[in-house]
Parts: C-alpha cells; structure tokens; sequence
C-alpha cells in the first residue's frame, strides 16, 4: 500500500528540499528485505516555476519532461520519471522550470498520484513555499506530512497555519479522516538553545502540539550535499545530520526510538586544528 | 549590558515563546472560519454604527488594537466635527 507524503512548511527556506533529498533517498535504501533497501520511492517537486528538487537530487542535468508535461499529456509518466544513479529503487518527478503554476491543475495532480501509486511505495512530495496553489496541490492528497520547522517565530507560525490548512483543505480532511502530522525541527543548534536564545524543542512541540519526526541539527554537511548534488544522507551518512535523518525515517517507518540530536563525530585531524569557520 | 544583567540573563528564547503562543491563540480562532476575528469584526460594525449617525472619515478614525493572552483591548477613537449633525442618540456612541 503506497503512502503520500508532504514535506510542508509555509516558509521558504527552512529545509524542505534538503530534508525530501534526504528523506527519500534514505527510505529507498533501508526498509525492505532485511533493512537493505528495496522499497520504491519517488521524490515529487511541486515547486512549479522555481524547482530545485533535480538539483539537490544531482539529476538538473538528465531533466527532459516534467510533471506538467506528464499533467497536460505531452510525455508519458516513465519518460519524465529520472532514476537515480546512485540507488536504484529511487526516482525523482521533477517540476517543470518555465510554465507557471496555474498549469498544475487538481485534476492532473489526481491522476498523476494516483499512477505514481501504483509504481511506487513511497511518494514524497516537496511542497512550494507558501499556502497558494501549489503547496494545497503538494499536500491535497498526503497521508502523512512532514512539517519541517526552524526554532525561530516566524517558521513556528508559518507551520501552525500549515497544519490548519491540512486538518481542513486536503482530501483526507474532506472524507473526515485526519493527515497524520510529524513535525521536523531543522537548523538546530542546541548550544544557543540551551543558552536561551533559540526556542527549545519543548517550546516548539508545545506550541504546534503535533508529534517529533526528528531533530536536524544546524551543519555544513548539508551545504557540502547540496554543492555535489547528494542528499546528505547519501554523501555523509555518519555526519550528524544524515544520522537524524536517518533516526527520522525510522520513525516515518512507525519504530519508537530516543530522541536524540546526533553530534558532529569529530576526527582526529579536526580535533587537533579545531573547526574551521571558512 | 552590565556584568550583573549577563549573569541574570534569561535569553531570548522565552520572549519568542510567549508571543507565539498568545499571536497563535489569536491566528487559530481568525483562520478557522468559526466566529472568525471577533475583535476585527465588532471594530468593523461599531464603526458602521457611528456612520449611521454621522459621516466619518476612514482616514480620521484611530483604532488601536492589543490582543493579549486572555484580554483584548480595542480602541476607537472618532473625530466628532462640532457642525456634524448629530441625532439624539450620537451622544450615546
């Protein structure tokens, strides 16, 4: 039985495309047989007109058709659909860069959902910023989302609208039924936390009152990732991100775990010299 | 800052904290489409009130508003002209 998820956050820039990198690739090589992998997944960019999915992913330049090609019959759903070259069981929908997004139609994304359910296991959905069309689109027919979360004020407000809007716009709402809801903390630094100066987790759970995915500390390995073009799970899987995210996919997959922000497993070299700021 | 207020520092994570809660309390009651902004609602029809009875001029009017985490408070400030004629039941508004 396939499941949809959203990866949401109202904001823009908080760490949605990372964490749909991550996620899906991580969720393509575990599970399965033996944790070895082998489930389907595909990775969805909503983000018409400014999609950047294919570019974290590394795949920017292999892009020839796209989700609203496919939405408006110009390609076929196996010709726009980009397997990755690293894990093979994962695919990436890319969106399209030139249209605008009144191309994206409720119909098209139906039927385009509905196809990708029966290829697939996993269907990850990286949703536009904002509440308009696009990002009601990426979350209408999720069974699950992801709210990714940054512990700053303007984020948390932007995820409590967010969950609003998937307690009452999307499918599963208009049949009475509930999306199931995690919430994602990203960029967090637990020092400046525990100093006081940035919203501990405590304080954003009480707020958004939804359940822990997982905590994402702030580090550079996602903007190494992003530089090469591999989700950080994939291009550093002992880096203290790609450890929670990887804790974070276990959840998704229903384990109960500690909760726990991975730190960075510092090497010799680094030890000696410190951490480079530049 | 002093060498005392450094040692007593909270931080500014709290003060994050309790705007959100009590802009959230306000944003989940305007959003949800049930009763919707009482407070933007009723400035809205006490100002239609007072119009009944003389012309008022948007750009003159004051409203302050201050949502809090239990109390409101909205403030209405209207210009009276001396020559506006008013009917009887002006001085009531």
């Amino acid at each position: 039985m396939a499941r949809v998820v959203v990866v949401t956050s109202g904001k823009g820039g908080v760490g949605k495309t990372t964490t749909t990198a991550a996620i899906g690739a991580a969720l393509a090589q575990t599970g399965g047989a033996g944790g070895k992998g082998g489930e389907r997944v595909v990775v969805v960019d909503f983000d018409v007109g400014l999609r950047n999915l294919d570019l974290i992913m590394g795949a920017e330049r292999r892009v020839v058709f796209d989700l609203i090609n496919v939405i408006q019959g110009d390609a076929k759903l196996h010709q726009a659909l980009i397997r990755d070259k690293r894990i093979e069981n994962l695919a990436l929908l890319p969106a399209s860069q030139t249209r605008d997004k009144d191309a994206l139609t409720a119909e098209g994304v139906a039927q385009v959902i509905a196809e990708l359910r029966e290829k697939f296991d996993w269907i990850i959905c990286d949703s536009p910023a904002g509440i308009e069309r696009g990002a009601a689109l990426a979350m209408h027919h999720a069974d699950t989302a992801i709210i990714v979360t940054n512990p700053e004020v303007s984020s948390v407000r932007d995820s409590d609208r967010i969950i609003g809007l998937l307690d009452s716009k999307t499918e599963r709402a208009a049949k009475g039924e509930r999306v199931e809801k995690h919430l994602l903390l990203t960029r967090y630094d637990p020092v400046r936390a525990a100093r006081g100066d940035m919203l501990k987790t405590e304080d954003v759970l009480e707020i958004l009152s939804i359940p822990l995915l997982g905590i994402i500390p702030e580090s550079q390995e996602v903007l190494r990732a992003s530089n090469l073009g591999a989700p950080v799970t994939l291009n550093a899987p002992d880096s203290a991100p790609a450890r929670a995210y990887a804790d974070a996919v276990r959840r998704l997959r229903g384990e109960t775990l500690d909760m726990v922000v991975p730190t960075e497993r510092r090497g010799f070299v680094d030890r000696l010299f410190g951490r480079r700021v530049a | 800052m002093s060498i005392f207020s450094f040692f007593v520092r909270r931080g500014t994570a709290p003060v994050a904290r309790e705007r959100l809660q009590i802009l959230l309390a306000h944003e989940r009651v305007a959003t949800s489409g049930e009763g919707g902004d009482v407070v933007a609602l009723l400035r809205e029809e006490i100002l239609a009130v007072i119009a009944k009875h003389f012309p008022i001029e948007r750009d003159r009017v004051q409203v302050k508003l201050d949502r809090g985490s239990t109390v409101s408070t909205l403030e209405i400030g209207v210009e009276m002209p001396v020559d506006a004629k008013l009917g009887p039941r002006a001085r009531v508004a």
